[in-house]
């Protein structure tokens, strides 16, 4: 039998499982805000468009008799989301700076090499450390509100609550951080290469400027749209918005 | 004639004054400290930086330090920052700028000998040794050298070529950001030798083996994907797709 100095030590498999954990948590992550900032920007078809997502969202179909569905079914999805945040968040730590000596080598080199994907690493590094607390206080607020979604209360989040700043910060830090994200997925597992990995980067590159200007764009457009909404519906803040189909069923006289 | 002509191609007349700002530290002299000094060269047709530090070693300053053999990208002797970038020296034409202002600093993350030149030859000894940067075989200790070696695959022998063309300059490692923060990540000359001896047929280390040596954080799941390698290799070697292929080999074997 050999003995525990002759046997060979292998080195752990738990960094490539870790490395694989990182991408694939923020493949999912990337994936979900591309279809939430969709699904927000409902609102801008009006707000029975938006207030149909919600419920369907809620799967208020299964349930015809009341308005609003299961929003249980919100609140247990933020709570996932906020899981594979945190993972995400842990994971992707690792690679911050850890004290001042690697802070200032990272930032001298930046400023020394003008090289796009070197300074989009810090880009995302600081949105990831703003995202730490905004990205957390949303999802709490969402997990423990998650029949508060419509277009007039969600609309009072942004206006009545004061959150706009945090919504406005969230919006360029997700965008930003997301599709420069799903970018160096690309190229950090070669899924695209093909026959020609440099011209395949090329185009992953122009793919993610236009993601970025197009979701900024969008979220911009919800951004105004809800802060509107939540101007003209200060002073009735809290209270629900009737469909319109619904109108003549809530109040005859309209 | 042939120099008119040449002077006519590249758009800059011969007289253009070029400014050279040099880091100049002698580590050896006591009380030395760091500082930029500037030297004025008359560009000449087809002057490289390397033609023009020789120019100003003879003219003007004989205690000038930089490092240089064969002046033909081949050697990977004369890697230094210029202009932000590492880059060799002898392979970049003075005509590149337009400004006519060009700044060297000598290669961060080596040890530096005196003004632009650092030692590549200690760290690229480390490295070598790191991963056992030559044929592991498995019968090698009892071959008998009477019988002709095995052939190779022609298309494997050019495919290894292509990798083995790795100059050892050190400029790949000076433009990789993670290299710069973790002074024990391996980097991108590392994981070209990897995937050289990897793809050699006559190598028997298997992929568990290879685990052994880049399965960690300071070898291939360190990478951050910030692809200062593949910008800035002089000899345009395919870092961004071998550190893609390692890293998809390690995660399978875990």
């Amino acid at each position: 039998m050999k003995s525990l100095l002759e046997e060979r030590v292998r080195k752990s498999r738990i960094p490539a499982r870790l490395d694989l954990i990182q991408s694939l948590s923020g493949l999912a992550l990337g994936l979900f805000m591309w279809v939430h900032l969709i699904l927000v920007s409902s609102i801008l078809l009006g707000k029975d468009t938006m207030l149909a997502v919600t419920r369907l969202l809620e799967a208020s179909f299964l349930r015809p008799d009341v308005p609003g569905g299961y929003p249980a079914l919100v609140a247990g999805a933020a709570l996932t989301i906020f899981v594979i945040f945190i993972v995400h968040a842990g994971l992707a730590m690792r690679k911050f700076p850890s004290n001042w000596k690697q802070f200032r080598e990272m930032r001298s080199h930046i400023k020394m090499m003008h090289h796009t994907d070197t300074t989009q690493w810090w880009t995302q590094a600081v949105t990831g450390f703003v995202m730490f607390f905004l990205g957390s206080a949303h999802l709490i607020i969402i997990a423990s509100n998650p029949d508060k979604i419509g277009p007039y209360l969600s609309a009072d989040r942004f206006v009545t609550w004061g959150l706009w700043p945090m919504y406005l910060i969230l919006l360029f830090a997700v965008e930003f951080h997301g599709a420069i994200g799903m970018y160096r997925l690309a190229v950090k597992w070669g899924v695209f290469d093909g026959k020609n990995p440099q011209q395949t980067r090329k185009r992953l590159k122009l793919a993610k400027k236009c993601i970025t200007v197009f979701f900024i764009s969008l979220g911009l457009a919800s951004f105004v749209a809800y802060v509107k909404i939540g101007i003209e519906h200060r002073d009735h803040a809290g209270e629900r918005y009737v469909p319109t189909a619904e109108l003549h069923l809530e109040n005859p006289s309209h | 004639m042939s120099d008119k002509i040449q002077i006519q191609a590249n758009g800059n007349g011969p007289g253009r004054k070029l400014k050279f700002n040099i880091l100049r530290y002698n580590p050896q002299l006591a009380g030395d400290k760091p500082r930029m000094v500037t030297y004025e060269v008359e560009e000449a047709a087809g002057m490289t930086i390397f033609i023009a530090l020789n120019e100003i070693r003879e003219k003007q300053e004989p205690s000038l330090q930089f490092d240089f053999v064969c002046r033909a990208g081949i050697c990977g002797s004369c890697g230094m920052v210029i202009n932000g970038r590492p880059d060799l020296a002898c392979r970049t034409l003075t005509a590149k700028f337009p400004s006519g202002e060009i700044t060297l600093l000598p290669l961060p993350a080596f040890e530096l000998i005196g003004d632009l030149s650092v030692n590549t030859g200690k760290f690229m000894r480390a490295m070598s040794e790191r991963i056992g940067s030559w044929i592991h075989s498995s019968d090698a200790d009892n071959r008998d050298l009477t019988i002709l070696e095995e052939r190779m695959d022609p298309d494997l022998a050019d495919e290894i070529y292509e990798l083995d063309r790795c100059v050892e300059c050190g400029c790949c490692i000076s433009a990789c950001g993670t290299k710069r923060m973790r002074d024990e990540f391996l980097g991108a000359v590392g994981f070209m030798h990897v995937a050289r001896f990897h793809m050699d047929s006559r190598d028997h280390r298997s992929d568990d083996d290879w685990y052994e040596v880049i399965g960690d954080d300071d070898g291939v799941f360190g990478c951050m994907t910030l692809l200062g390698c593949e910008d800035n290799c002089p000899k345009d070697l395919p870092h961004q797709t071998q550190i893609a292929f390692l890293r998809r080999s390690m995660v399978k074997v875990a």
